[in-house]
């Protein structure tokens, strides 16, 4: 059981600069099954941007956001709204929300927060990885997720360990934060590094209460109980 | 006159580094502390470095600041989540210690301790932030305190890693929050510091260059393939590796230290000496630097 939730609205509307225009991904895997992602995700994220005056330039029901290579291709097919948009918001899990990012050369913002995955690591794990912290940064660092990319899980930039796009942990591991570096230089928000972040609230990280967790099968284990 | 009073006279300050023992046998340490102390103003203690367990920074402070020296906390986020880091940075203050490090520190895997919980809860930007709001009287929750402490703080950055960009990004944060002075990885490249200099003199924080006496050609070439952002250059292992006895080994790596030191001086605001066990050194390497 893979449960997200859309991010508020403010939060959503705060990434974004006046008149920038939107493209929008949903996924119609796992989280499409808790509304946050699916057709679902797409109406409510339409009428809240359309609302606030950011023309949605067009939207992708992906079968998988995961599934990299699928979601390359179907975006192809979606190039000329995709050319028009400024930013691509992507309704998924993390891991989702990271393999777009890795697909597309434009800011890739997360719509939802991951709450808990349960068992479920979604369907084409590659290298992306989510901690379901229910806090979602990938807006703010190109949608490279810096507390499974980086060792030290860092907000603000590499430590002095960071050598030559290597992290100290281990030779021929990347350094997250070079990569996060490279990737906002690529599609020109570099200004994101200039913010301070609040501390990370770390409550995320205890199991989420059964109500947010329901499930047929986690219905029946309770009945046999 | 105390380290906050030198950095805003503009005063050439000269920090040293002090390793807490492996142990609770603290003398040697204050005893390296007592020989050095008419030398330099401010003893730089560290926090388990390199993720090595060692006595605790804040209690090597404490015996420092009694034999009357001046002592600067070094506190990682490597440890102690933001509770723990906000308690002990209280009690410190409570003991005498004015002036604080604030770090990322090494990952534990790099220690001898490799399977401890790397805790990072803060990082070292947030580290500053919550200093700053100790300062003024809150804590991170926005709780008020009875009595507040009034640290200087200091946040260190490689001035010569690779690439440096992502380093500079993050010494800008640590400006905004208002840090008393930046204090450097060790510089053997005085061109590369240079470099360096121009991009960030108009943060206007005082910046304490690092300075490692090379002790053999064979540490200058460990440090290359093993320490992030130092790089030794070849004309400098060639001098060393030249060097036929202990004695010509020492005069060397005081020239070399010393020569270091005469071409960063104008454009930095003291240095911070590690000496690495070669403390006996000191004095000749800043009497060679003309300080």
């Amino acid at each position: 059981m893979l449960v997200a939730e859309l991010k508020p609205t403010e939060e959503i509307l705060g990434y974004l600069r006046p008149g920038e225009r939107v493209f929008i991904l949903s996924c119609n895997g796992c989280v499409a099954s808790v509304g946050a992602g699916g057709e679902k995700a797409i109406a409510d994220l339409r009428a809240v941007f359309s609302q606030n005056g950011h023309a949605v330039t067009g939207s992708l029901l992906a079968p998988f956001a995961c599934n990299k290579a699928l979601v390359g291709l179907r975006l192809l097919r979606e190039e000329p709204a995709l050319s028009q948009a400024h930013v691509l918001f992507v309704a998924a899990c993390g891991v989702g929300v990271q393999a777009v990012a890795q697909v597309v050369d434009k800011a890739v913002y997360p719509a939802t927060n991951t709450v808990t995955y349960g068992a479920f690591q979604g369907l084409w794990p590659g290298e992306e990885r989510c901690q379901r912290c229910g806090q979602c940064l990938l807006a703010y660092t190109g949608g490279i997720c810096p507390l499974t990319t980086c060792a030290k899980g860092l907000l603000h930039g590499p430590c002095g360990g960071s050598h030559e796009g290597e992290c100290e942990v281990e030779k021929g591991r990347p350094c997250g934060w070079q990569k996060i570096y490279d990737r906002l230089s690529k599609i020109g928000r570099l200004d994101l590094l200039h913010q301070c972040r609040t501390p990370h609230d770390r409550k995320a990280h205890l199991e989420v209460p059964g109500t947010r967790r329901r499930s047929t099968l986690w219905d029946l284990e309770r009945l046999e109980d | 006159m105390n380290l906050r009073e030198r950095l805003s006279r503009g005063e050439f300050v000269i920090t040293c580094e002090a390793g807490p023992p492996k142990g609770t046998d603290v003398g040697p340490a204050l005893e390296e502390a007592d020989r050095l102390g008419r030398y330099v103003h401010a003893f730089n203690v560290t926090d388990l470095q390199s993720s090595v367990l060692r006595m605790s920074s804040c209690a090597l402070c404490t015996l420092l600041k009694a034999r009357g020296h001046e002592p600067i906390l070094q506190v990682t986020c490597r440890d102690r989540n933001r509770l723990a880091l906000q308690a002990d940075l209280l009690g410190a203050w409570a003991l005498g210690i004015e002036n604080v490090l604030a770090l990322t520190g090494d990952h534990p895997v790099l220690g001898d301790h490799p399977g401890a919980w790397p805790v990072f809860d803060l990082d070292s930007v947030q580290l500053v932030a919550a200093i700053r709001e100790l300062n003024r009287g809150r804590d991170l929750a926005g709780n008020e305190l009875q009595g507040h402490p009034d640290f200087l703080v200091g946040a260190v950055v490689n001035a010569t890693a690779k690439p440096l960009e992502p380093h500079l990004a993050k010494m800008r944060l640590k400006a905004q929050l208002g840090v008393g002075f930046f204090q450097t990885q060790t510089v053997y490249d005085p061109q590369a510091y240079l470099e360096f200099v121009r991009k960030v003199e108009g943060l206007g924080v005082p910046i304490l260059v690092g300075v490692i006496p090379l002790k053999s050609a064979k540490m200058a070439r460990f440090m290359n393939e093993n320490i992030a952002g130092v790089h030794v250059p070849e004309p400098i292992i060639q001098e060393l590796e030249a060097a036929k006895t202990k004695e010509d080994r020492e005069k060397r790596s005081v020239d070399i230290c010393a020569r270091i030191v005469r071409a960063v001086k104008p454009y930095a605001h003291g240095i911070h000496l590690m000496p690495m066990g070669w403390d006996f050194l000191v004095p000749q390497i800043l009497d060679q630097a003309g300080i």
